[in-house]
């Protein structure tokens, strides 16, 4: 899955680990990360990212859905999903 | 906060539910109190379930269930379940010792998180040592072996001090190797009995810089297979730490008798109100008790801090360590090199003592 480029293979079917939780909050005003003793706030559009690693989805599927859904170039996407998601890998908290 | 003293007050983020104060081991860094809640004290399993669904409502989002040894509780369960159904991110902070297999896989049924262990060193004999507890190793090992066999997300702590410091590439492998996917470089912080022991725990300044090196050099080789984080060893620091990302911003800390705090050496404080969850839920005690809106904002603030541009950022450091080193604790952190009584801290951190620790047994 995992090549020198950092690119992610289409049919990984990205998921988000154990100890990690995507949740609402009104009180903070929008969706969290929850991982072991940290909170990131995630912003829309890693919202929209994160919702959609359930572990069933291809990471291909996935980029297909966010261009449609955003009506933005597939390349770009892919560009910003696969930066994201790597980075989301590094400290543990999505498995590819 | 732009105007000076204007207080904006935030959800908190974190709770730390002290269950109870006992804990089998002796560790002579321990930074809870002197004076510590007495078993007869402690809150109930059900004052724990209504504190835990007070903090969901109050926008708390992660619970620490801690001590002490959380593993005393012999409700411990039943304490985890109500916080997973409050909804709260739930996470366990133990010796590991009082911890059983079947407790823990009761504990990941009810829905735990995540599990951090701490580890005293990568050697048995030095770790039981420090730890005062023979047999406390090979015990951490076990249970941690059993947490990543149950998939449970698995942090090792590690306190780092002049007994242990020259081997944090051993005890990051040791985490690696038991399978932790965080692991946290925890420099000792002198606060409550550590302060006994400060001498014969204080690293040299050599060893402060060979284990920055050695932990940037241990990020950059696991990167992606280990998450390394580190709380720097402050009196070897120039700059104050945010401590606990602010008085009474982001976190709160309930003791095993139920009084509610904003960090957890705040008692050593003279003159703070704390109000307990047995006569004020949590909420109320956030907004409205007079030791959570004592070092709110910055109008409580001295010379160099008022002023300075990282007022924000740091907050002034930590209130208990301005009062343990100053006798004021509206004073600015002596660890910032801006602080009157910076020499306090520099003159400290070149005391070192191989005297023999003074044990933490109850």
């Amino acid at each position: 899955m995992d090549d020198a480029t950092g690119a992610i293979a289409p049919d990984t079917r990205p998921r988000l680990p154990r100890g990690v939780r995507l949740v609402h909050s009104d009180a903070h005003g929008g969706w969290v990360l929850l991982a072991p003793e940290r909170v990131f706030k995630a912003d829309a559009i890693a919202t929209e990212i994160v919702k959609r690693c359930t572990g069933e989805a291809t990471f291909e599927a996935i980029v297909d859905d966010l261009a449609k859904t955003f009506n933005a170039p597939r390349e770009r996407i892919l560009t910003d999903v696969t930066a994201m998601l790597r980075s989301l890998a590094d400290k543990k908290m999505l498995e590819l | 906060m732009a105007d000076n003293g204007r207080v904006v007050l935030h959800s908190p983020l974190g709770l730390l539910a002290e269950l109870t104060h006992r804990c089998p081991l002796g560790c002579p860094y321990c930074s809870n109190p002197l004076a510590l809640d007495p078993r007869g004290d402690e809150l109930d399993t059900a004052t724990w379930a209504r504190v835990f669904a007070e903090a969901a409502a109050l926008g708390v989002l992660q619970v620490h269930l801690s001590g002490g040894e959380p593993g005393a509780r012999r409700d411990l369960v039943e304490i985890a379940a109500a916080a997973h159904s409050a909804g709260l991110y739930t996470n366990l902070i133990t010796s590991a010792v009082g911890i059983t297999a079947q407790v823990l896989d009761r504990l990941a049924a009810a829905g735990l998180d995540h599990v951090q262990i701490s580890i005293q060193d990568s050697e048995t004999a030095s770790a039981d040592h420090i730890a005062g507890y023979v047999g406390a190793f090979d015990r951490k090992r076990a249970l941690a072996a059993e947490v990543v066999r149950m998939k449970i997300p698995l942090t090792v702590n590690v306190v780092v001090h002049r007994a242990n410091i020259d081997r944090i590439a051993d005890m990051v492998a040791l985490a690696l190797a038991i399978g932790a996917s965080r692991v946290e470089i925890a420099h000792a912080q002198y606060y409550g009995w550590a302060l006994k022991n400060r001498a014969a725990l204080m690293p040299d300044a050599e060893q402060v810089k060979r284990a920055a090196e050695t932990v940037e050099e241990l990020r950059r080789r696991h990167h992606g297979e280990i998450v390394i984080d580190a709380v720097v060893p402050d009196y070897h620091a120039r700059l104050p730490k945010p401590c606990v990302g602010g008085w009474g911003r982001r976190s709160l800390n309930v003791t095993p008798a139920g009084r509610v705090l904003p960090c957890h050496a705040a008692e050593s404080i003279p003159g703070l109100e704390f109000w307990s969850v047995r006569e004020h839920s949590l909420g109320d005690i956030w907004m409205n008790s007079p030791a959570f809106n004592a070092f709110r904002g910055t109008a409580w603030m001295q010379e160099p801090c008022r002023s300075c541009a990282r007022r924000d950022i740091d907050f002034g450091g930590c209130r208990c360590q301005a009062f343990a080193l100053t006798g004021d604790a509206r004073a600015t952190d002596p660890v910032c090199h801006l602080a009157p009584y910076h020499d306090v801290v520099v003159s400290l951190a070149a005391v070192q003592q191989d005297a023999p620790y003074a044990y933490r047994h109850m």
